[in-house]
């Protein structure tokens, strides 16, 4: 496998500060849902930054999206969010990761936990999910600060109508007017509450994915640890920060 | 070299000789885990050495902490890209600890707290390259970068340089670790960009 040469076919506004790529790779064949690419941009002198993102497409798109969310003061992710447009060309490598990864063979019902651009890699599970037809139970926690800043509102609606999949959106800052649920910080009390309510009632195997900012991932995973999960049974990816 | 991006220029310029293709300079200490960061007490913690033969060298933390210390000043190379210079460690060498073990095997598998597993060539760790490390910048090591005990192989790719340590396998042949497995090279030569199973 080496760096591929990818057309932009498309960018997407998220929110405010985040936007989805749609990516033309030539010899694309899908991905597992869960995984990464990693992209490459080259200045005019030959320097070079890469950096990871998770593809938020569904494992069999035609077109590979990733979906990034701006970091101020970074290298990359700035020109990505702002400074790429439909007909740019970007190189990528991958299909990457073996570890965070959801297989519609997967017998057992899965857990989603992301807090903000951390919702990409879940959502490529949930819309894998969808178009696989699976029938286990799919469970999304999404910590997100305020209801602009939800990355993917209209599909996770529609996927929250689906009978199996379930999307409780967790506000730490503003909820949207008339909300009746909780605000605040995603702490170790509301993931242990929320994974009480989405554990199988037969008390059978379920699988875990976090992802988000290190701090939030370490909580989370800590929080559902200490309640008796089993710690191969949660899969992480730190997106980085503090 | 790539296709030119319009408009990027980047932030780093300088071209830096201690850092490996591909990486970038980071001041921050990411995390990089595959699960939950293990809590593993230091009096629950030991580490074991078992030969080829199945017999079994074990220290406690306390034997451990008795042995000649080392201090490590180094670079360290993330598969994720970013690099970190001038890193302060302090460990044990796997050279004292395998003075007093018996062994012909050439491939050793390092095994974590939580299952996790790598599987790094003997000689990688021998003649002053790899330690077992406990304190970092001069404090005991954070759980989630691998404490009590990591193994720190710093010429390698940072996974290699597995956390939660708690012991050696030998093996006649080279088999592939929990991190390999899942897509990551064999050896994981920063400077030959080891990433991924299929580069060279
Ligand atoms: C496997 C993997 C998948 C990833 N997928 C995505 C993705 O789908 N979408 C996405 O937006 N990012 C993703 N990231 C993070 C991404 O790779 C970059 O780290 C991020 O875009 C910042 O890069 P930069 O060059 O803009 O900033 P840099 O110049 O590298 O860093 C600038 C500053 O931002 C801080 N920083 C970096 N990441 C974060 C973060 N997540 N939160 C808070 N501070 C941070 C750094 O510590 C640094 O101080 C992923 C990372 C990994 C390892």
């Amino acid at each position: 496998m080496t760096w591929r040469v990818a057309d932009v076919v498309a960018v997407h506004e998220e929110t405010p500060t985040a936007r989805t790529l749609m990516l033309r790779i030539p010899g694309w064949q899908g991905a597992l849902a869960g995984q990464h690419i990693d992209i490459r941009l080259t200045a005019p002198d030959g320097y070079q930054a890469a950096r990871s993102y998770s593809l938020s497409s569904a494992a069999g798109a035609e077109f590979a999206a990733v979906s990034v969310e701006l970091m101020p003061d970074g290298e990359v992710s700035p020109y990505l969010v702002r400074g790429v447009s439909a007909g740019d060309q970007l190189e990528v490598l991958g299909p990457l990761g073996g570890w965070f990864v959801w297989k519609p063979t997967q017998p057992e019902p899965i857990r989603l936990i992301g807090g903000g651009s951390g919702i990409a890699p879940l959502v490529s599970i949930l819309r894998t999910h969808a178009e696989a037809g699976s029938t286990v139970p799919a469970h999304l926690l999404y910590s997100v600060r305020s209801p602009d800043f939800v990355y993917f509102r209209d599909e996770l609606d529609a996927l929250a109508a689906a009978a199996n999949a379930k999307v409780t959106i967790q506000y730490t800052r503003h909820a949207p007017q008339g909300w009746t649920g909780t605000v605040g910080r995603l702490d170790g009390a509301r993931v242990t509450s929320w994974a009480a309510e989405t554990a199988p009632a037969d008390g059978g195997a379920i699988s875990t994915y976090i992802c988000g900012p290190t701090r939030f991932v370490e909580l989370a995973a800590d929080t559902l640890v200490a309640a008796g999960a089993d710690p191969m049974s949660v899969r992480t990816e730190r997106f980085g920060g503090a | 070299m790539g296709i030119v991006t319009p408009g990027f220029f980047g932030k780093r310029r300088e071209a830096d000789p201690h850092l490996p293709p591909g990486q970038y300079e980071t001041k921050d200490f990411p995390v990089l885990s595959a699960g939950p960061t293990p809590n593993i007490h230091p009096g629950e913690w030991s580490f074991s050495i078992t030969n080829e033969s199945g017999d079994v060298k074990r220290w406690s933390w306390d034997e451990f902490q008795a042995l000649p210390i080392e201090d490590v000043d180094t670079d360290i190379h993330c598969v994720t890209r970013w690099s970190k210079f001038d890193t302060k460690w302090r460990g044990v060498s796997l050279d004292t600890l395998f003075a007093e073990v018996e062994t012909d095997a050439p491939f050793t598998m390092a095994h974590s707290y939580g299952g996790y597993t790598t599987n790094v060539p003997l000689e990688d760790l021998l003649d002053g390259k790899a330690w077992v490390a406990f304190e970092f910048d001069g404090e005991p090591l954070d759980p989630e970068h691998g404490g009590p005990a990591r193994l720190l192989v710093p010429h390698l790719y940072f996974w290699k340089s597995a956390k939660w340590v708690n012991g050696l396998t030998m093996h006649e042949t080279d088999e592939l670790g929990f991190w390999e497995v899942n897509g990551y090279h064999a050896y994981g030569d920063p400077w030959k960009e080891q990433r991924y199973y299929y580069d060279s």
